[in-house]
C-alpha cells in the first residue's frame, strides 16, 4: 500500500470501531474497510489488528462469533455493541475537537496575536 | 464491573485453554488466507501470495503472544511460572526443604490425629435422629450407676423428657445350639428403640407393649455386625430361638447398620428386654432400690422448650424426693446431666483430650516458631539473589509473590504428607482392641472436617510464617547488598527469630518434662506394691449363671472347681472372688459399714464406705496379698457360720485404732449382719491405680454366692500350658460352661489404660518436640555461622583460640537453649501436676527426671550445634579473607 501514513497512536481502537460500525466484519474484513473509508491513505500493521481486536472484545466494545466469509472461508466476524456504540460516539467527538483544536492552532497567522 | 469482564475472559481461558488457542491460530490462518486469496486474484502465483501474505502480517509470534496478553488470564500463566520457579529454586535447597516438610508434616499430623480422635470422641453426637437434644441422666457421685425403681421413678415422675429409656449391659453366654460362647449385650427398657427413633433392618424391635412384668419378654434384636458375623447374613433369622444362658430367647429383628448401641466405646451383640433380667442372671438385680447396678444409663430426649438447666433442675428435684423417701437407700446423691455416647466418662474424656489438644497446638506453635525461622534465614541467605533480580528491574511485588508461592508450596506438600501420616494412624487407632476380652473400639474415621482442618492449619501456618521475611525484602536495598555482600545487622539485639526459637525450646523443654514425669510414674506403677501380685497369676472368669446354675449349685460347683484346679501339677494356689478382682475392669463395688453399736442403719451414721471382696479361702496366697494378723478363711466360714471378715491394714486403723485392736471387734453391715474382724491384710489399690488409700473388707464368698467369680490360678509354670490345662480341667467338670483366661497383668491394662495412653502421647508429642527443637538450633547456628564468616576468620587470623570461636560463633544459640529450656522445665514442673491425675505416682519431685530433662536438652542442644561448630572451626581464615 503505497503512499499511506503510518497512523496515530490509539486512534487504531476508534478506526476499528468505526469500520465495525458499519457492518459486522471479520479480521481481515476491518482491514479493507479501513483502507477503504480512509482511501488507502492509512497503514496499519496486519498483525497489530488482531491484539487490538481482542483488546476490544475483552473490554466488551465488540462481540465476536463464527461465520463463514464472502469467499466460504470459515472466519471470525465481529461486531459493535451497545458499549461500542456509545465508546464510538465519545471518540468521534473527542477527535474532532482535538482536530478542530489542532487545525485552528496550525492556521493562526501572525497578525491574529 | 471490570472485575466481572476480567473474570468473564478469564473462565474459558481457564477452563478450555486449547479451545482458546485454536481460535486464536484458526483466526490468524483465516486471515493469511483471505490476504492471499487477495493477492492471487491481483496476478501472482499462489505460493508466492502465500508468502507475501506471511510478510505483510509481521512477526506472527510476537502478535500471537500480544493477542493472549490482550485476552488476559496471564495470572494462572504467571502462577505456574512462579510454581515452576519455585520447585527449581527448592530442589537446589534439599535440605531446608526436606526440613521444612517434615516440620510442617510433623506438626499436622500430629494435630490431625488429635483433631480426629476429638472429632469422633467429643464432638460428633450418637448416630440417631435429634441428638442433639439427647440427654443421660446421672446419679450419684461419679457414676451413672442407678437403680431400677429408680429409674421408674424417674420416668413417672419428670417433667422434662418426652420418654426415658435405660439400658445396662448383659454379659451372657449365647448358645446357637452348636458352640455357647460369651457375647456383650445391652439389656434395655421396652420403650429403648421407640425413644431413640430407631426402625429395625429386619424382623422387628420390641416396644414398652412387649413387657408384662418379669421375665415376660424372651425376645432378642440383633445387632447388624453381629448377626453380619455369627449368623452370616441369614435373612430368615427372625423366628429362631436361641440359648442366653440356657433360656430360650427368640430373635425377632436385626437393628440398622448404623446403629450400635448408646455408647460410644462398646458396641453390643444383641439387645434384650430388661425385664428379662432375672432369668438370665440368676439373680434379681432389678426390683432392690438400693442395688445401683440396675440401670447403667437413662436417657431421653428433652421435650420441646425445656432447656438443659431446666431438665437439670427438675432432675434434682425428684433426686431430692428419692433421698427423702427412701432415706436407707440413699444419702447425698445428686443427679446430673450428661451427653449419650460417653456417659460419666465423659468428663475425663473431655479433659484428656483438651490436654492433648493444647500439647498439640504447643506443637503446631513451635513448629511455626520453627518455619518462621527457616524461612527467615533463607531470605537473609538469599539476599544477594532477591536483590540481583530487583536491580534486574523485577517488582517487589513480584519478588514477594515468589517468596508466598515457595511457602504455599511447602506447606501443601507438608500439610498433604502430615495428613496422610494421621489417616493411616487414625485407621490404625480405630480398630485398635485395647484390651482383651472387652470388644471396645474407638470411633475415629478421618472424614471430611478432618481433612479441611488439617490442609487449613497446613496452609495458615506456612503462608504466615512464610512471609516473615517479607519485611527483610520490602527493606532490600539492592545497591548496598551486590557491592557489600550481606552483612549480619544489629548486635546484641533479640530478633524476632531468636525469641520464636526460644519459646520453641521451652515448648520442647515443657513437652520432655512431662513425658519423663509420665513415664517414671508409669513405671512406678508397674513395679509399685499393689497390695497383690499381679505377675504369675491368672485369673479365670466364669459365670456359672451361663451354664444354668442357680441357688446353692453355685457355690456347690465353685468349690469343685477351686478343687479341680489345685491338682493341675505346677499350679501352686487357686483362689476365688465374687464378680471381679481388685484393678480388674475398674468395677470394684463399695459397701456401707456401721459401728457395732449403731442402732439406726440410716446413710448418714455409715462408719466408712469400703470396698467389698467376697473370697474364697486360700485366695489371699493366690492373690500373694499379705495377711498381717489373724487368720484366712477356711471352707467352714459357710451360711451356717457366723458372720466373718477380713479387713486391710486402712479399714483396721480407721475403724479400730489398729491392727491388733481390730482382731476380735465386730462391726455391723447395711443389712444389720454383725461380722467379726478375724484376720487383717496390707493394704492394696482396689479400682484404680491413682485412687487413695482406700479401706476394704473381704468376706467368705459361701456366705454370700454369686454366679459371676474370677478363679485366681497362681503357678511357677508357663502361661500356656497352665492356660490349656485349666481349660481342660473345667470341660471335664461342665463342658457347657464358657470360660476365659487372661492373666492378671494382661487385665491391669485398663486401669493402666488412662497412664498409658497419657505417657504414650506425652513420649510422642515430646519426641517431636525434641525433633523440632534440634532443627530450630541447628538452623540459628549454622545461620550465625555462615553470616558471621569473616567475622570468625579474622579472629582465627588474630589467633582466637577454639574456645573463643566457638563462643562468639555458638553463644547465642547456647544461651537461648540454656534459657528456653529452664523455663520449659519449671512449666514441665507445674503441668506435671495435671499429670498427677491421669498417670498413678506423678511426681516431678524426682531427681532422677530433673537430671533427665537436663541431659536430654544439654543432648538435643549438643546434637543441634555439632556440624555449625565443626564448620566454624574448620574455617581457614587465608582463603576467607582472599575470598570476601
Amino acid at each position: 500500500m503505497p503512499d499511506s501514513a503510518q497512523i496515530l497512536p490509539g486512534t487504531l481502537d476508534l478506526l476499528i470501531l468505526k469500520a465495525v460500525s458499519l457492518g459486522p466484519l471479520h479480521g481481515y474484513g476491518v482491514l479493507l474497510r479501513i483502507g477503504q473509508i480512509s482511501d488507502q491513505a492509512l497503514l496499519i500493521e496486519q498483525g497489530a489488528l488482531y491484539p487490538a481486536l481482542f483488546r476490544l472484545v475483552r473490554q466488551s466494545l465488540l462481540k465476536a462469533s463464527w461465520g463463514t466469509s464472502e469467499n466460504n472461508r470459515r472466519a471470525k466476524f465481529y461486531e459493535l455493541t451497545a458499549a461500542g456504540r456509545k465508546r464510538l460516539r465519545e471518540e468521534t467527538d473527542g477527535w474532532n475537537r482535538l482536530a478542530t483544536a489542532i487545525a485552528s492552532a496550525l492556521a493562526t497567522r501572525p497578525e491574529e496575536i | 464491573m471490570k472485575l466481572l469482564a476480567y473474570l468473564r475472559c478469564l473462565a474459558p481461558k481457564f477452563l478450555h485453554r486449547s479451545q482458546v488457542e485454536e481460535d486464536l491460530e484458526e483466526e490468524l490462518r483465516s486471515h493469511l488466507e483471505h490476504r492471499a486469496n487477495d493477492l492471487q486474484r491481483s496476478g501472482l502465483p499462489r505460493a508466492e501470495a502465500e508468502r507475501r501474505a506471511r510478510v505483510e502480517f509481521g512477526g506472527q509470534v510476537r502478535y500471537t503472544e500480544e493477542c493472549r496478553e490482550a485476552l488476559g488470564g496471564t495470572l494462572f500463566e504467571t502462577l505456574g511460572q512462579d510454581a515452576r520457579f519455585s520447585l527449581r529454586v527448592l530442589r537446589k535447597a534439599p535440605g531446608f526443604m526436606l526440613v521444612a516438610v517434615l516440620t510442617l508434616a510433623l506438626a499436622i499430623g500430629a494435630n490431625a490425629v488429635v483433631f480426629g480422635v476429638l472429632n469422633g470422641l467429643v464432638l460428633h453426637s450418637l448416630n440417631v435422629s435429634q441428638a442433639e437434644n439427647l440427654y443421660g441422666t446421672e446419679y450419684g457421685i461419679d457414676t451413672g450407676f442407678q437403680s431400677y425403681p429408680n429409674y421408674r421413678d424417674l420416668r413417672e415422675r419428670n417433667r422434662s423428657f418426652e420418654s426415658l429409656a435405660a439400658w445396662q449391659f448383659a454379659f451372657v453366654g449365647l448358645d446357637t445350639g452348636k458352640d455357647p460362647s460369651r457375647t456383650i449385650g445391652f439389656a434395655t427398657t421396652g420403650n429403648y428403640f421407640d425413644v431413640l427413633k430407631i426402625r429395625p433392618y429386619l424382623g422387628r424391635l420390641f416396644h414398652s407393649s412387649d413387657e408384662h412384668g418379669p421375665n415376660s419378654a424372651p425376645y432378642l434384636v440383633l445387632s447388624y455386625a453381629y448377626w453380619h458375623s455369627r449368623f452370616n447374613d441369614d435373612r430368615g433369622v427372625a423366628g429362631r430361638v436361641v440359648q442366653l444362658n440356657k433360656h430360650p430367647f427368640t430373635i425377632i429383628g436385626v437393628a440398622p447398620p448404623e446403629f450400635r448401641g448408646t455408647l460410644f466405646f462398646a458396641s453390643p451383640d444383641f439387645f434384650m428386654p430388661i425385664v428379662n433380667q432375672e432369668q438370665v442372671e440368676g439373680e434379681n438385680r432389678l426390683e432392690a432400690r438400693g442395688n445401683t447396678k440396675g440401670v447403667f444409663e437413662a436417657f431421653g430426649h428433652l421435650k420441646p422448650g425445656v432447656t438443659p438447666a431446666q431438665a437439670l433442675a427438675d432432675l434434682k428435684a425428684v433426686g431430692a424426693y428419692l433421698e427423702k423417701t427412701y432415706p436407707k437407700e440413699f444419702a447425698q446423691k445428686n443427679y446430673s446431666l450428661e451427653r449419650v455416647g460417653l456417659t460419666s466418662f465423659g468428663r475425663a474424656v473431655r479433659a484428656f483430650m483438651a490436654g492433648l489438644t493444647l500439647l498439640a497446638g504447643l506443637i503446631l506453635l513451635g513448629a511455626c516458631a520453627n518455619l518462621g525461622g527457616l524461612f527467615a534465614a533463607r531470605a537473609a541467605d538469599r539476599s544477594r539473589e532477591v536483590a540481583l533480580r530487583l536491580a534486574l528491574g523485577a517488582s517487589r511485588g513480584r519478588i514477594m509473590r515468589q517468596l508466598l508461592t515457595e511457602s504455599v508450596l511447602i506447606s501443601l506438600v507438608g500439610g498433604t504428607v502430615g495428613l496422610l501420616g494421621s489417616i493411616a494412624l487414625l485407621r490404625r487407632l480405630s480398630v485398635w482392641q485395647p484390651f482383651p476380652g472387652a470388644s471396645i473400639h474407638i470411633p475415629v474415621s478421618p472424614d471430611a472436617t478432618v481433612y479441611v482442618i488439617a490442609l487449613t492449619l497446613a496452609l495458615v501456618s506456612g503462608i504466615l510464617f512464610g512471609t516473615v521475611p517479607v519485611r527483610q525484602v520490602l527493606r532490600t536495598d539492592p545497591y548496598g547488598i551486590i557491592k557489600s555482600g550481606a552483612r549480619t545487622t544489629g548486635g546484641r539485639r533479640i530478633t524476632v527469630r531468636e525469641l520464636l526459637l526460644g519459646v520453641q525450646i521451652a515448648i520442647c523443654a515443657v513437652l520432655v518434662t512431662s513425658s519423663m514425669v509420665a513415664v517414671r510414674g508409669l513405671v512406678r506403677s508397674l513395679y509399685g506394691n499393689l497390695g497383690f501380685e499381679p505377675r504369675n497369676a491368672m485369673l479365670v472368669s466364669t459365670n456359672l449363671a451361663m451354664a444354668g446354675y442357680s441357688g446353692h449349685q453355685i457355690p456347690t460347683m465353685q468349690k469343685r472347681m477351686v478343687a479341680a484346679l489345685q491338682t493341675i501339677p505346677g499350679v501352686e494356689r487357686v483362689g476365688l472372688v465374687n464378680n471381679y478382682a481388685p484393678l480388674v475392669y475398674a468395677s470394684a463395688s463399695r459397701t456401707n459399714v456401721f459401728k457395732e453399736g449403731a442402732a439406726d442403719l440410716r446413710p448418714s451414721n455409715v462408719a466408712a464406705m469400703p470396698y467389698r471382696y467376697d473370697v474364697s479361702p486360700q485366695y489371699f496366697p493366690a492373690a500373694s496379698t499379705a495377711l498381717l494378723a489373724g487368720r484366712d478363711f477356711n471352707w467352714h466360714d459357710d451360711k451356717n457360720a457366723p458372720s466373718v471378715a477380713v479387713v486391710n491394714r486402712e479399714f483396721a486403723s480407721k475403724i479400730f485404732g489398729s491392727v491388733t485392736n481390730a482382731l476380735g471387734q465386730y462391726f455391723k453391715l447395711q443389712d444389720g449382719t454383725r461380722v467379726q474382724v478375724v484376720g487383717v491384710v496390707e493394704d492394696g489399690k482396689y479400682l484404680s491405680l491413682t485412687e487413695d488409700q482406700q479401706p476394704a473388707i473381704f468376706l467368705p464368698f459361701l456366705q454370700s454366692p454369686a454366679s459371676q467369680s474370677h478363679l485366681v490360678v497362681r503357678s511357677s509354670r508357663d502361661g500356656q500350658q497352665v492356660t490349656a490345662a485349666v481349660r481342660n480341667k473345667l470341660r471335664e467338670l461342665d463342658a457347657a460352661l464358657p470360660v476365659d483366661t487372661e492373666t492378671w497383668n494382661s487385665m491391669l491394662s485398663v486401669v493402666l489404660f488412662p497412664a498409658r495412653v497419657a505417657t504414650m502421647s506425652l513420649g510422642v508429642l515430646g519426641i517431636m518436640g525434641a525433633m523440632l527443637s534440634i532443627t530450630g538450633i541447628f538452623g540459628l547456628a549454622a545461620y550465625s555461622v555462615s553470616k558471621r564468616k569473616r567475622e570468625l576468620g579474622i579472629r582465627i587470623a588474630l589467633g582466637a583460640q577454639r574456645v573463643e570461636v566457638l563462643r562468639a560463633a555458638l553463644g547465642r544459640a547456647v544461651r537461648l537453649l540454656a534459657l528456653g529450656s529452664a523455663a520449659g522445665l519449671m512449666l514441665g514442673l507445674l503441668a506435671s501436676r495435671v499429670l498427677a491425675v491421669i498417670v498413678y505416682q506423678a511426681t516431678p519431685r524426682d531427681p532422677l527426671v530433673l537430671a533427665g530433662v537436663v541431659l536430654s536438652m544439654a543432648l538435643l542442644g549438643l546434637l543441634a550445634t555439632w556440624v555449625p561448630a565443626q564448620r566454624a572451626l574448620s574455617l581457614d581464615p587465608s582463603t576467607l579473607l582472599r575470598e570476601e
